[in-house]
């Protein structure tokens, strides 16, 4: 490995971020007689990386004019990117229920969300690690884990509407039971995976439950463990819209039923749009924790 | 303690894995006693079951059947008075150096020590092994030499009766190796402890053993021959170079292990 790195110090163009002061590299230095600024592999670096998904962004709005050209149901961007403008300049009002501005309406699905996730880390994580740990049960779960974990979500509304006489837990109760499994999952599968060696050394030096799990096991499932948190929250996201658009009542879900009733398609693709950046958000928050939380290969 | 020939017993030990495909017979008729303060080898080709034999000295494994003693006491399962120098270096990424090594600590001498003294421990196993200034880094942030030097220290701050080392410098280069035995040839004079090593490497069992204990060739692996290396200490690698006793003891490992033990097809 150490050869490796000093090739790789010899030939700096190898290197990602190689400067082109010390770069002797014939394209760098064309570069640098041609513009003499750093600022011209900077933009080389850099176009690369932005160019490619504007352009993405750009083919896709236009698709969308296109299409909206030929079917005047559909609005198109322009309609779209106005209807947006005032919905977007009064987000809190409040004129009662059933008429809330759509910051409300994403604040009451993130609470939800949060909610019904909330319950389902504090049971499916620990449930995880009991499971991973213990074979026996893991036998005992693993074929009602198989069992459930296929079924769609909103099977389990009527369940929860039965059981809580209540729209508002029933939908937690959703997101509860939609967002456990892979939480279980991936937390079971990160105990399983913990390195023998590091078994080995606790087995050694003798350490008590509490020293394995808070000095071995926890840190050796924390990465296992945050992708089941991050697959969790994309399904929970996913389902809310699904189940307020049947519970009703507040949030983005049943804004989404409601602007249909009212056939304000602008609406309902603002909220297409509102969906995807929120879920977009949340995942990318995770994987930073995520990245946080791993280590480097040994 | 007093000085005592047969600190560790090994009396017709046996190995036998289950195994899917039915059972497999590692370990036969094993019988070896290696006195207080020892430093003692085992080497024999891959698949001999060596390590298999260090795992039971450690207690990692029990044998099938035989008596294995330590210190006149049966060996019933881990403990940190037969400390492990495992292969890979088993270092905890999440933890650094220091902590790695003051986690062993802990686990050995809390119980009647202040705090102020394990740290001043975990501090002095690593300054042992030449790791003082790295004791901040992470595991992942240092060479594999230096990642076995830390596993060292961790094995050595508990202060063990008996230091078990499983090829300690097998995933190291040329160069490396050979530094850290003369380090381990150094500390091993330092404590005096009892230290059995296995290694498939002739030259590091001449340079660093008392005995080496040659292993015949699996399956039902056991005790070929035992060679005693009466070098004087302190050993050095250049003087030994040109010394005729060093190449007598390297041949006779050599013929055993590739005249007696050849393996048609390893």
């Amino acid at each position: 490995m150490n050869t490796l790195k000093l090739h790789s110090k010899d030939w700096p163009a190898m290197e990602k971020n190689s400067s082109p002061a010390k770069a002797p590299n014939p394209l760098n230095l064309v570069m640098q007689v041609k513009t003499g600024s750093r600022l011209a592999v900077w933009l080389k670096d850099n176009i690369a990386v932005w160019l490619a998904p504007i352009l993405g962004l750009i083919l896709f709005i236009g698709l969308w004019d296109v299409i909206s050209g030929t079917n005047h149901d559909l609005p198109g961007p322009a309609k779209t990117w106005e209807s947006a403008k005032t919905l977007f300049a009064h987000p809190f009002y409040d004129n009662g229920p059933n008429d809330v501005g759509i910051g409300w309406n994403v604040l009451y699905s993130l609470k939800r969300v949060g909610t019904g996730f909330g319950m389902a880390a504090l049971i499916g994580i620990p449930l995880g690690f009991m499971v991973g740990r213990f074979k026996f049960l893991f036998g005992m779960t693993s074929p009602i884990i198989s069992l459930l974990r296929p079924v769609s979500p909103l099977a389990w509304l009527p369940i929860g509407l039965l059981v809580f006489k209540n729209t508002e837990p029933a939908a937690i109760w959703v997101i509860f039971i939609s967002s456990i499994w892979p939480m279980i999952i991936n937390t079971a599968v990160g105990v399983s995976k913990v390195p023998e060696d590091y078994m080995n050394v606790a087995r050694v030096l003798n350490l008590s439950e509490w020293k394995i799990f808070t000095k071995i096991l926890f840190p050796a499932v924390l990465p296992y463990m945050l992708t089941g948190v991050r697959l969790a929250i994309g399904v929970a996201w996913l389902v809310i819209v699904a189940a307020e658009m049947l519970t009703g009542g507040t949030g983005i879900g049943f804004w989404v039923w409601d602007e249909w009733n009212n056939l304000n398609v602008e609406h309902i693709i603002i909220a297409i749009f509102i969906v995807g950046i929120v879920g977009l958000i949340l995942e990318q928050a995770l994987i930073f924790i995520a990245k946080r939380f791993s280590y480097g290969e040994l | 303690m007093e000085k005592t020939d047969k600190f560790v017993q090994i009396e017709d030990a046996n190995m036998v894995f289950h195994t899917r495909k039915g059972a497999f017979h590692a370990l036969r008729d094993i019988n070896l006693n290696i006195a207080q303060g020892e430093f003692v080898s085992l080497i024999g080709h891959s698949g001999c079951g060596k390590s298999t034999l260090l795992n039971l000295v450690a207690g990692l494994l029990k044998p099938s059947n035989g008596v294995m003693l330590c210190a006149g006491r049966e060996i019933k399962g881990p403990g940190p008075e037969r400390a492990v120098v495992f292969q890979n270096h088993s270092l905890l990424p999440w933890l650094t150096c220091y902590d790695n090594v003051y986690l062993a600590v802990e686990r050995v001498f809390a119980k009647q020590e202040k705090k102020s003294k394990l740290q001043e421990r975990s501090k002095a196993a690593l300054a042992m092994v030449g790791l003082a200034h790295a004791e901040h880094k992470y595991p992942g942030e240092i060479s594999g030499g230096m990642k076995q030097r830390v596993g060292i220290a961790r094995a050595l701050a508990m202060e063990p009766q008996v230091l078990l080392m499983d090829e300690p410098f097998g995933a190291l280069d040329a160069l490396t190796r050979a530094n850290l035995q003369d380090e381990l040839i150094r500390i091993a004079g330092d404590i005096k402890s009892t230290v059995i090593m296995v290694t498939h490497d002739v030259d590091e069992a001449v340079l660093l053993s008392d005995r080496i204990v040659m292993m015949t060739n699996g399956p039902a692996a056991t005790i070929g021959e035992i060679l005693h290396v009466d070098l004087p200490r302190p050993r050095n690698r250049l003087e030994l170079a040109n010394d005729p006793r060093y190449h007598h003891f390297r041949s006779e490992v050599m013929t055993f292990l590739y005249q007696k033990q050849l393996r048609p097809a390893a």
